[in-house]
């Protein structure tokens, strides 16, 4: 799929609907109002972090190269291809969490039985039926979005040159 | 865009909303589209705002915070946003009733030459109830004594409302054993205000007992001398006929649609459409006569009271004014969509604000004045018939729906009419209950909301409900949707009704649907469900009876302080979308279950009308089961 959940680090008021809604995603009944009372209660893979007057929704970055998948012990970690999510594979997470200490982003926690390591899917099952992620729908300032990495390169190029035809910025792009 | 006919039932609606979207016009439909997904706290209760330490939010998975920077939890934070939606419910319909009791102060001074007091009888009989001298008076010195006494109620601080003395005895010695019997309509509200202002009380259900007694300040006060006092200033309903839906709008006519929910301009309005003056300026002008319509619940006390056509509810205000038809809407208060003024701005057509409580930024606003009704009526009457020459002919689409009706029933008129116009009676009511004719009771009331298909679920509990023998009365969009879809015709009773209701039906000549008026007339029901109780054989509280209600499309706060009303009153409520309490399990336990040991009243939320309707069903069975009823004559 090759697609990226980008982040606008201008939008985001943190209030925290991302969390929200990835949860009831990863729930039984896919309904708040029902997921609010399911056993065990649902968890959210995504969560807003803030630092000083800055707030940002992390997610699992789904990294080409995943240090979580290369250290994973049991392989329940995956990356089945240069363009798929990493998904990890509960029923063979033994929870060493090793994926948790690597990950460069702290965006891998561990289920509530603490028995297996969760992370982000990118909403495979929402993706598969042509929805968004849940956390990129769920954004009432669009500050997430869900875009091919090629279209993320040609509108940087694209304002690269917009600011660069403006002199506003020198080829070294300073 | 979602298909018009996933937005509404109503072909008229259908075919405005299609209207819109050819035209660009965005309405309420399109604007809850985009604000999908709507935010999950506030959907659960669970986001505070009460003091600058927040806003504060609690996770429901249990992962983030669970205590707000002050350590409320979530019981508290929901149980303190619902309480304020009950005060701020209980706060519109009561200060509708003050404005009433103040035309009736103005009326009786003779200083509101506009207003007469049209019912002695009743003005006799409520005097009497607050302890007035009567015999051998003035009607206008008993309506000034009346005034005064009602207005000192909202801010009386202690003692009992007077009113709310009307319920079953029994009823009235568990508020007060409860500590919920209100005092005065001002005071709860406030009282309100305090308990759940930052850092005063945390016990959710502390909070929720004062709920009930600010809500039922509304119902067994506000809302009750609302209507009270209307019926005295105004007349009390007859049955009467209407017609509904946005075809009642005319071609060839003068369209003046009043919107919100007070009579008391109106009513006046209504009446200077008569006048000599405004009749020759409408000839002058080429048009064919002058057409007054309502929407929502200021058209539902005209309509009750002079048979004014209704042009639609709460979702059709937008599209009444994209007819392009409409020469002028004026506006009172409340369930008014600050876009009125951009969609008028798409016509020729004016808007009129006309209350100090209620003005719009760029909108004319013509002030109401007791004391100059007649007058400000015609003034507005006059720049509806000078716009008249602007209404554009080819921007002009009127659906053709137009359903016949009848409304204006009332606790007095049609209950007394099953017993014979000359034995006024609630006892073969009683006793078609008892013999298993009727099954019991339902009201069925409330709003419109995009987040269901308008009217859609209004008419089909409506029609499950008399299916099964249960009589339906109705308030508000509630009874304007079963205008809209034929159902308040006697008719309907032979086309929906099972049979037992259909005999009764056609031995009264009713509909097995009563429109007992707008919303503060839901006042109505708590006297028709008195009177039952008090008519015996049927238990000795409301909370005995074989009845429930619902407000299955329900949007507003208003909303919300009737549910809390009927609930505390011994109701069995059913809302269409849940309260946002679900953040809570305590409270939401406490609302849907734990009330009705204290209260003998509970909610339930249930979406589906058809399952709404059983559930209703089903409670009422249990209430004819505990009652030791005859079981139901045809089943």
């Amino acid at each position: 799929m090759n697609y990226v959940i980008t982040v606008n680090t201008e939008k985001c008021l943190g209030c925290k609907s991302c969390e929200l809604q990835c949860a009831v995603t990863h729930s039984k009944s896919k309904v708040l109002f029902i997921a609010v009372r399911e056993e065990p209660l649902p968890q959210q893979r995504v969560s807003v972090e803030s630092v000083g007057g800055l707030a940002l929704p992390l997610q699992c970055r789904h990294c080409g190269n995943a240090p979580c998948v290369s250290i994973c012990p049991t392989h329940a970690l995956e990356k089945a291809g240069p363009e798929a999510p990493v998904i990890i594979k509960e029923e063979l997470c033994i929870g060493c969490k090793w994926c948790i200490l690597i990950c460069p982003f702290g965006v891998i926690g561990m289920n509530r039985e603490g028995k297996a390591a969760i992370k982000c899917d990118l909403c495979l099952e929402r993706v598969k039926m042509g929805k968004q992620p849940a956390c990129v729908e769920a954004c009432p300032t669009g500050v997430l979005s869900f875009v091919k990495i090629e279209e993320v390169i040609k509108e940087k190029k694209r304002k690269f040159l917009v600011d660069f035809e403006k002199g506003e910025k020198s080829a070294r792009g300073e | 865009m979602s298909e018009v006919k996933e937005r509404s039932v109503d072909l008229a609606t259908q075919k405005i909303l299609r209207k819109a979207n050819e035209e660009d016009i965005v309405v309420a439909w399109d604007r809850f589209e985009s604000m999908q997904p709507q935010c999950g706290f506030g959907e659960l209760g669970i986001c505070c705002r009460i003091c600058n330490m927040g806003p504060c939010r609690i996770d429901p998975f249990g992962d983030g915070a669970q205590r707000g920077v002050c350590g409320a939890n979530a019981d508290t934070i929901v149980a303190r946003n619902l309480a304020r939606m009950i005060a701020a419910g209980a706060a519109a319909h009561s200060d509708h009733g003050r404005d009433v009791a103040h035309a009736l102060l103005l009326s009786a001074q003779g200083k509101a030459g506009a207003y007469k007091i049209k019912d002695k009888a009743k003005l006799a009989s409520l005097a009497g109830e607050y302890g007035i001298k009567v015999e051998g008076r003035k009607k206008e010195e008993i309506a000034e004594d009346l005034a005064n006494k009602v207005l000192n109620e909202f801010g009386q601080q202690h003692g009992e409302l007077r009113m709310a003395l009307r319920a079953p005895k029994k009823r009235v010695e568990l508020w007060r054993k409860l500590g919920i019997m209100p005092r005065g309509m001002d005071r709860e509200i406030v009282e309100m205000m305090h308990r759940t202002n930052m850092g005063v009380g945390n016990d959710y259900k502390n909070i929720l007992l004062h709920g009930m007694r600010a809500a039922l300040s509304d119902g067994w006060g506000g809302s009750m001398l609302a209507t009270e006092l209307s019926d005295i200033l105004f007349g009390t309903p007859q049955p009467i006929r209407g017609k509904s839906n946005l075809g009642v709008l005319a071609e060839d006519e003068v369209n003046v649609v009043v919107h919100g929910h007070e009579p008391t301009l109106s009513e006046v309005v209504v009446e200077a459409s008569r006048d000599p003056e405004i009749l020759s300026l409408i000839k002058e002008d080429g048009a064919k006569g002058i057409n007054i319509a309502g929407i929502c619940c200021t058209s539902n006390e005209i309509l009750m009271r002079h048979g004014v056509p209704i042009a639609g509810n709460f979702l059709q205000q937008e599209l009444a004014l994209i007819t392009g038809a409409v020469d002028l809407m004026m506006v009172d208060v409340q369930c008014l969509m600050p876009a009125l003024s951009n969609v008028a701005d798409c016509f020729h057509t004016k808007l009129i604000t006309t209350s100090p409580k209620c003005k719009f930024p760029g909108v004319e606003h013509i002030e109401f004045k007791e004391e100059k009704a007649y007058e400000i009526a015609k003034d507005i009457l006059k720049l509806a018939i000078e716009n008249y020459k602007d209404r554009k002919k080819e921007r002009v689409s009127i659906p053709k729906e137009n359903e016949d009706l009848i409304a204006g029933f009332t606790a007095e008129s049609v209950f007394s009419f099953l017993g014979g116009k000359y034995r006024a009676t609630y006892r073969p009511l009683n006793d078609a209950i008892i013999a298993g004719r009727l099954r019991g009771a339902a009201g069925v009331v409330g709003c419109n909301n995009p987040n269901l298909k308008h009217n859609y679920a209004h008419i089909e509990m409506a029609k499950e409900l008399i299916k099964n023998d249960v009589l339906v009365v109705t308030t508000g969009c509630s009874a304007i949707a079963d205008a809209e879809a034929g159902l308040l015709q006697p008719e309907a009773a032979f086309k929906y009704a099972g049979k037992g209701l259909q005999e009764i039906c056609e031995t009264v000549g009713i509909p097995p649907i009563l429109h007992v008026g707008s919303c503060v007339d839901n006042s109505r029901i708590l006297i028709t469900l008195t009177n039952v109780v008090n008519e015996g054989g049927l238990g000795e509280d409301i909370s005995d009876l074989p009845v429930a209600g619902a407000a299955p499309e329900w949007m507003s706060e208003k909303a919300i302080s009737i549910g809390f009303y009927f609930v505390a009153s011994g109701v069995f409520t059913i809302f269409g979308t849940p309260h946002p309490i679900l953040g809570s399990s305590n409270v939401t336990d406490l609302v849907c279950g734990g009330l009705e040991g204290m209260v003998g009243g509970k909610f339930a939320f249930e979406a589906d009308p058809i399952k709404a309707a059983h559930l209703m069903i089903e409670h009422i069975n249990k209430k004819r089961e505990a009652l030791k009823l005859k079981p139901m004559m045809y089943e």
